[in-house]
């Protein structure tokens, strides 16, 4: 077997099985308080953590570049309350153009 | 089952939510599949991939570094470090998942970052429906795209220079907003954020993500603070 697909199957199995972890042994049954309250805060957590390393993250360094202009564009476009497309949109199109300028 | 209100949206609503990012999904699942391509994968392997992994970053990693001859080991090394995250993502969502085991299995593969993210009703509640609407919608569209990048990636180019990679944290930083209710749950946000830049310069990718949810342990800090505030809408 070469060796894209040992990746392939391995990564494949793992990954169904971690995300299948939580809701095959938990599914349906109530967590306790504690943890619940606990539980809500990963989301803003883990979002916030994908914004700055989505935005800043290279490889094994942070870096700016035309990303922050186009994620700063989208803040701003939040804050006006646009919808969800125009917002996505914007922040590609900026970085496009940064891009292009900045060649 | 829920409160009126965000619990009573619907698949569809999940489906039009995720809608502004499935364009860029495909676009992102053709940069895979042409990466994926020159990266000797062949053609049947990338697709595989996609429809059984289907996560997008995890799937980037290995096929980079089988591009510039790491081993094997180091691409599934990397690729299970980048998906670790989901364990406690499907921590999160499992109180929501009602369902028969089977269906609960079908939403936990459709859970990933953004469907998870617009299934959110907040006070650690997901709506079902929504998550499989956005699922199923992200799925077709990232594996509609790796198709495309693998098979006519030579004639339509490697479009992540168009600015997708900015279209990402935008839409994050969208549904990040809204989460942010109380000052507890900022807290969780700038201690993420700031978990996770930290980490980045020094750790494998996927490391600094996992690491950040930790932010959420600022829940067990004091009992009183913990009620959010009435939700305003």
């Amino acid at each position: 077997m070469s060796d894209a697909w040992i990746v392939v199957i391995v990564v494949g199995l793992v990954t169904i099985a971690i995300k299948a972890l939580g809701p095959m042994l938990l599914g349906g049954k109530a967590l306790p308080p504690r943890v619940t309250v606990v539980v809500a805060l990963l989301a803003p957590a883990l979002l916030a953590a994908l914004v700055a390393v989505n935005t800043l993250g290279g490889d094994h360094e942070l870096v700016v570049d035309a990303r922050l202009p186009g994620v700063l564009a989208a803040g701003v476009a939040i804050k006006l309350r646009a919808p969800v497309l125009v917002v996505v949109v914007l922040a590609a199109l900026v970085t496009a153009t940064v891009r292009v300028v900045t060649q | 089952m829920s409160e009126p209100g965000r619990g009573d949206r619907t698949s569809r609503d999940g489906v039009r939510a995720v809608a502004p990012l499935a364009i860029a999904v495909v676009g992102f699942g053709v940069s895979y599949g042409v990466l994926a391509r020159a990266a000797g994968m062949g053609v049947l392997a990338p697709i595989v991939m996609s429809m059984t992994t289907f996560a997008g970053s995890a799937q980037f990693a290995a096929a980079s570094i089988l591009g510039v001859g790491g081993t094997v080991a180091s691409a599934i090394t990397a690729a299970v470090l980048l998906n670790a995250r989901y364990a406690p993502i499907g921590v999160s969502v499992a109180p929501s998942l009602t369902g028969t085991w089977w269906s609960r299995f079908l939403h936990a593969q459709l859970t990933v970052d953004e469907t998870w993210a617009v299934a959110a009703e907040g006070e650690g509640r997901f709506n079902p429906r929504v998550l499989l609407g956005a699922g199923v919608t992200l799925y077709a569209a990232w594996i509609a795209g790796t198709v495309l990048g693998v098979a006519f990636g030579d004639v339509i180019g490697d479009p992540s220079r168009w600015g997708l990679d900015a279209a990402f944290p935008a839409l994050f930083l969208a549904l990040l907003v809204p989460q942010l209710r109380d000052r507890r749950s900022v807290e969780a946000a700038v201690v993420g954020a700031a978990i996770a830049l930290a980490l980045t310069p020094f750790t494998p990718a996927g490391i600094p993500i996992i690491a950040a949810s930790a932010g959420c342990l600022l829940g067990l800090r004091s009992r009183s603070a913990a009620r959010p505030e009435e939700r305003s809408s």
